[in-house]
């Protein structure tokens, strides 16, 4: 019989723990067809966030680093000065791990060039913690630490971290993209293999955001969750290549 | 190879690359700067890295992540820096990954002074981050003896996969002495095949490489926690170290470590010219206390008396204190504020305790 379809190499066999119309899995697919298809796998280390994806560690099927809140781009970092150009080395941040606590990190990994590959997952809230504001929460979204809605006085406007990595010289590769739809979950997967290939060929800092969702603390069904990504997070947060070298 | 006149910071650099550390992460804060300026001009003429993280939190993150990959890899810090470095050092511990730790101690709290200081004893020995764990703690007495327990260090954390600190002050990192670093002695590497390189279920008979310190299961943990427990346990009875200095016959027992215990063999010296028969009990390994030799030391019949003394308000001398467990007093002579006890300061204090 003809195999049609096959589970790439690169996920374990780990049932994931998202929940329904979560799009972690749908990303972790992502990088890991991406990884196999570039024939990486034997040369990957992934570094694990705290978030949701703290477990990503036990459904990527390479070689993985748990990393503190935050920190996985300084781990990641001496991973690759290790390992060197051969290695391909990448991170796996949500929006939380990123942007807020880990916004030095991921700063200076960009600054100093350096040569590894983030998955950035914007899902505009803390989900692991159960729902509260982000750095990346919208203006008027209700969260659990802003009941009555994001203010911007208050605590500021949402952060665009793509547009702001890519007036660092050492990014080489910014690219935003959705999971919106079919052809922006084909257009996700085609940014993550540029970011791989960027990596590769030592030309410097790649990062990958990835507008996703959170249903449950959105307080969304998994349908209505994609609508509101591409009618609230999109217009805010414009998709497509913010840096290429 | 003959000796040579080499400062305490510079001195540990090197020998931390004779012991075979390739890799080191570290930020800029006094008084430890010349070990990452060392360290920067050296690393790349031996094929190593030096890399200056953002702050001493991204360094120890960049340690956890090499460690994990199975390299020699150090960072150093001061008090302040120190303190940053604590979730990272217990995410260390709880990864069991080797790595060594530099403190040149200097004094606290806060920003506290740039002067040396013991104040980071309390950190260093129970706990300093979160969770159960411990840190092997080294502290060197003098710029030989630094040099001399960098390549041990290293030698432990990989024998145990566990962070190895050397605590030592700003008076060690800055003074100058006549050394003699062993040139090209650096142990045999050890196998790490929990090292994350790549792999591939083809290509390779290990398990699949996984560092972390993540063990949700309530199990899980305990086992990591007992596995630890039982691996210190071991260390408190292999590893521990302690220098007797003029024990015999002694009256006065005088406890202390790093620079004081330099300043203490002055004392000593002093008080035996005036007929006073004064010894010391150093503690090289800070954790593992070497709770039975200062027991000995000071429960000795022929000690009327014993003295703690240290750079800072009384830390060590809890678990002098502990050791004893009540069959002798013992007296504290504190500075904290980073003011360095004198040798006639001390003698002076054990002709009163003679008196008294
Ligand atoms: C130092 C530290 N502070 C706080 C936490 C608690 N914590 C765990 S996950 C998380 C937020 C994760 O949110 P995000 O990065 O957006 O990822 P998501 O869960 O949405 O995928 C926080 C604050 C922690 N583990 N460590
Ligand atoms: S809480 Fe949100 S981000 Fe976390 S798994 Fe569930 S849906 Fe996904």
């Amino acid at each position: 019989m003809a195999i049609v379809f096959k589970k790439t190499s690169v996920l374990t066999d780990t049932i994931m723990h998202y929940c329904p119309g979560c799009g972690h899995g749908i990303v972790h697919r992502l990088v890991a067809e991406a990884l196999e298809e570039l024939n990486l796998q034997d040369k990957a280390v992934g570094v694990a966030p705290v978030g949701c994806a703290v477990f990503a560690y036990r459904y990527f099927n390479v070689d993985m680093q748990e990393a503190a809140h935050g920190r996985a781009p300084a781990v990641a970092t001496g991973i690759k000065r290790v390992l060197g150009p051969e290695s391909c080395v990448f991170t796996y941040q949500g929006d939380g791990d990123l942007a807020s606590i880990g916004a030095a990190e991921i700063v200076h990994a960009a600054h100093r060039g350096e040569k590894i590959t983030v998955i950035f997952i914007n899902n505009a809230i803390y989900g692991m913690t159960g729902g509260q504001m982000a750095p990346t929460t919208l203006v008027g979204q209700r969260t659990t630490t802003s009941p009555y809605g994001r203010d911007m006085e208050h605590c500021g406007s949402p952060i665009r971290m793509s547009e702001m990595l890519a007036t660092i010289d050492g990014s080489a590769f910014i690219e935003r993209v959705a999971l919106n739809s079919t052809a922006n979950i084909q257009r996700a997967k085609k940014a993550i293999r540029k970011a791989f290939e960027t990596q590769m060929a030592g030309k410097g800092f790649s990062m990958v955001e990835v507008l996703s969702t959170c249903p449950t603390n959105w307080g969304k069904s998994a349908v209505e969750s994609m609508d509101w990504l591409e009618s609230s997070m999109i217009p805010y947060y414009p998709l497509g290549v913010k840096k290429e070298v | 190879m003959a000796k040579q006149l080499m400062k305490g910071c510079e001195a540990i650099a090197e020998a931390a690359i004779q012991a075979g550390c390739r890799f080191f992460f570290g930020y800029p804060i006094t008084p430890q700067n010349d070990i990452p300026e060392y360290m920067s001009a050296r690393m790349p003429k031996v094929g190593g890295c030096f890399l200056q993280a953002e702050s001493e939190v991204a360094a120890i993150n960049m340690v956890y992540g090499a460690a994990g990959a199975g390299a020699r890899v150090m960072t150093s810090s001061s008090s302040p820096g120190i303190s940053l470095k604590q979730e990272g050092i217990s995410y260390i511990a709880g990864a069991e990954l080797p790595c060594v730790i530099v403190n040149m101690m200097r004094g606290g709290p806060g920003l506290g002074s740039i002067q040396a200081s013991q104040g980071d004893y309390f950190q260093s020995t129970k706990g300093g981050g979160h969770g159960d764990y411990h840190l092997v703690v080294y502290a060197p007495a003098s710029v030989q003896e630094a040099i001399d327990l960098m390549q041990t260090a290293f030698d432990v954390a990989d024998k145990y996969r566990m962070p190895v600190l050397i605590l030592a002050d700003g008076i060690i990192g800055q003074m100058m002495e006549p050394v003699e670093i062993k040139q090209g002695n650096a142990s045999e590497p050890v196998k790490k095949d929990w090292a994350t390189v790549g792999w591939s279920e083809k290509d390779f008979t290990r398990p699949r490489a996984v560092v972390n310190s993540l063990y949700i299961e309530v199990e899980e943990l305990e086992e990591l926690t007992g596995r630890l427990q039982a691996r210190y346990a071991k260390i408190a009875e292999e590893e521990t170290r302690v220098e007797l200095y003029n024990t015999e016959d002694a009256e006065f027992m005088l406890c202390a470590y790093g620079t004081v215990a330099r300043i203490c063999k002055t004392a000593i010296a002093q008080l035996k010219k005036q007929g006073i028969k004064a010894g010391l009990v150093r503690p090289i390994t800070l954790w593992p206390f070497p709770y039975k030799a200062v027991h000995d030391a000071i429960a000795a019949p022929s000690v009327k008396k014993a003295l703690c003394v240290e750079m800072s308000a009384g830390q060590m001398v809890e678990d002098v204190r502990l050791a004893i467990n009540g069959e002798k007093e013992i007296e504290l002579l504190g500075h904290s504020g980073s003011r360095v006890p004198t040798a006639e300061e001390i003698a002076q204090r054990i002709i009163q305790m003679r008196g008294a």
